[in-house]
């Protein structure tokens, strides 16, 4: 599996992270290097196996459906890059 | 008392007890010793404000005879905690000056019974890294060195990673113990790189509520202090159940501290033959034989064991950890907390923000996450990776099964090496660090670290004790036999005093 200069950059959109067109050649050779480390993976028979979803049996606890929190506008809000009275600020998402 | 910060945390706490020391006295020496050991670079924040007053509390409880159990003693917080009112970075830009307003259930329990914060200690950045170089905040330096010609090497060794600023801090004696958390080794391998006691939890045993989540079907918070006995005591005191995190377990936490000097006679113990690797190092092999013939004369049973799918842990887990990652980080979008880049419309903001804020490792599994879990490759990737990891668990349910107690194993394939050696042309050759660790996260089970001697080169080593879920108390045990009968190591005189 060979990571080309097009997957970089749909990878990088999918992550919402910016890539500078001379990053690209080096990152798509260091996934390249990751994807082939985990090849070998294919050859691993799973045929009836499980995928994992609980390293232990536990059950789920369950607690009252009740109002046991909140009111904490202020400190939801106090880390916010930008703020306006209680609501976080982003730009403009409908025109 | 001549050094009180040569104490061990167990000794601190009786020399506390019998009024031999105070608790300011304490605190104080830890704090001068952290001031003249910047060259480590251990914290990413100092808190002696928080330690000295914390100080002053517990000598009033000490006088009244009101001790808790952790009274006036000095700790080191890894910086993937959130700690109420003092800043959280995960050693990462995009964190920016986040104050949490709130503390992280394991950090809390700790000052609940009476243990107070020295500060926060450095990591690989969002805890991705073997050897705390990805950190925004500089790399951390061992204090430990290489010998040379009777001498020691000036070149500066790495503490291990992703909690190398726990311990190199622990090592070095700026505090009497660290949290730690370990995703993939993290707590174990930095424990052997700097010859200090590291332990892994089983999942569940400690909260992660307030933990930055790397990987949260495999974080697990856990200790690393001085000696076993320390880990044992810590550890009571950080686990326990939370209702805030449905994956903590509501079962009693033992007292581990009486395991210590407990009789191994009899047990168990599991030696795989899967993790004699082609090529691994002449002196791990003859510190893992001398470490089966440690427990072998405490009167412990020793069987080879199997552990077939053991060389599939590792890539299994650069899709799993990386998967997981890229959900956990989707949160830092720049809106409501931390850094944020402005942008010409909302997505632009977003993605100017993550590729200012994260570092090149952290870029890296987000993407190789990112691309796991896409359309039409999660199958492929994710779900037959999470298969991997049903057969890798099944290998140690097997064991268990036909009673063995614990299982033996290196920690790490080499000693601590030095900065800029591994990992700058290929990014798996830093992953293979975890190559003996990773298989314990994977299906969920305890794994402790212990000091076990030094290498040709002087650099510490450490063996690995894998357990069956929640019996920690076993791994106390062993792990106390092996402290008693490996050699006393030295650390080189402190050259990193200013």
């Amino acid at each position: 599996m060979s990571v080309d200069s097009a997957l970089v950059h749909r990878i990088a959109h999918l992550s919402r992270i910016k890539v500078e067109e001379a990053e690209v050649a080096r990152l798509g050779q260091e996934l390249s290097a990751i994807l082939a480390f985990v090849e070998e993976l294919n050859a691993v028979d799973v045929s009836g196996v499980e995928p994992l979803t609980s390293v232990l049996p536990m059950k789920m606890k369950q607690r009252f459906d009740v109002v046991d929190d909140g009111g904490k506008a202020e400190d939801v809000l106090a880390n916010a890059p930008e703020r306006e009275d209680q609501y976080f600020v982003v730009p403009k998402v409908v025109e | 008392m001549s050094d009180p910060t040569q104490l061990t945390l167990s000794e601190a706490r009786d020399a506390l007890r019998a009024k031999k020391l105070s608790a300011g006295e304490l605190a104080a020496a830890h704090v001068a010793a952290i001031e003249r050991a910047d060259v480590l670079n251990c914290f990413v924040t100092k808190t002696p404000e928080l330690a000295l007053a914390a100080a002053k509390e517990s000598d009033a409880r000490l006088a009244r005879g009101e001790a808790r159990p952790l009274e006036g003693l000095p700790l080191g917080i890894k910086d993937l905690y959130c700690t109420k009112g003092v800043r959280t970075t995960a050693a990462s830009r995009i964190l920016d000056d986040f104050t949490p307003r709130y503390e992280s259930t394991v950090s809390g329990n700790l000052l609940r019974d009476g243990a107070s914060m020295l500060g926060k200690l450095n990591l690989d950045e969002f805890a991705m890294g073997s050897s705390n170089e990805t950190s925004a905040f500089g790399p951390v330096v061992s204090p430990w060195r290489r010998k040379k010609d009777g001498g020691f090497d000036d070149a500066r060794i790495v503490p291990g990673g992703s909690s190398g600023g726990s311990s190199a801090a622990v090592a070095a004696r700026l505090c009497l113990g660290a949290t730690a958390t370990d995703t993939g080794g993290s707590i174990r391998q930095p424990a052997a790189f700097t010859g200090t006691v590291g332990i892994k939890p089983t999942y569940g045993r400690c909260s992660r509520w307030g933990i930055v989540a790397f990987a949260s079907s495999l974080d697990q918070a856990g200790p690393i202090a001085r000696t076993v006995r320390d880990a044992a005591i810590m550890l009571r005191s950080m686990a326990g159940h939370d209702p805030k995190d449905t994956t903590s377990v509501d079962a009693p936490v033992p007292d581990y501290e009486n395991a210590i000097g407990a009789s191994v006679k009899g047990r168990r113990i599991g030696v795989p033959k899967e993790y004699r690797l082609d090529g691994l190092s002449p002196e791990i092999a003859a510190l893992w034989d001398q470490g089966v013939a440690w427990l072998k004369d405490a009167g412990a049973e020793i069987v080879e064991i199997s552990l077939p799918h053991t060389r599939h842990a590792l890539p299994a887990y650069y899709i799993i950890a990386p998967a997981e990652a890229s959900s956990n980080l989707a949160r830092y979008d720049g809106v409501r907390y931390g850094l944020r880049e402005k942008g010409r419309d909302i997505t632009e903001m977003y993605e100017n923000t993550r590729a200012k804020g994260f570092g090149a490792e952290v870029r890296r599994r987000v993407m190789i996450g990112t691309y796991v879990l896409s359309a039409g490759y999660y199958d492929a990737y994710y779900v037959r990776a999470q298969k991997i990891r049903s057969l890798i668990k099944r290998d140690f349910d097997v064991a268990f099964a036909a009673g063995v107690d614990a299982v033996l194993t290196p920690a790490t394939p080499s000693p601590a090496f030095a900065m800029g050696e591994k990992g700058q042309a290929d990014p798996v050759e830093m992953y293979l660090n975890d190559v003996f660790t990773v298989t314990v996260n994977m299906a969920g089970l305890p794994g402790v670290a212990v000091p076990a001697g030094l290498s040709a080169n002087g650099l510490p080593l450490g063996l690995q004790l894998i357990g069956r879920p929640f019996d920690e108390e076993t791994l106390f045990a062993l792990a106390a036999a092996i402290e008693a009968a490996a050699p006393k190591t030295q650390l080189p005189e402190a050259w990193w005093v200013s």
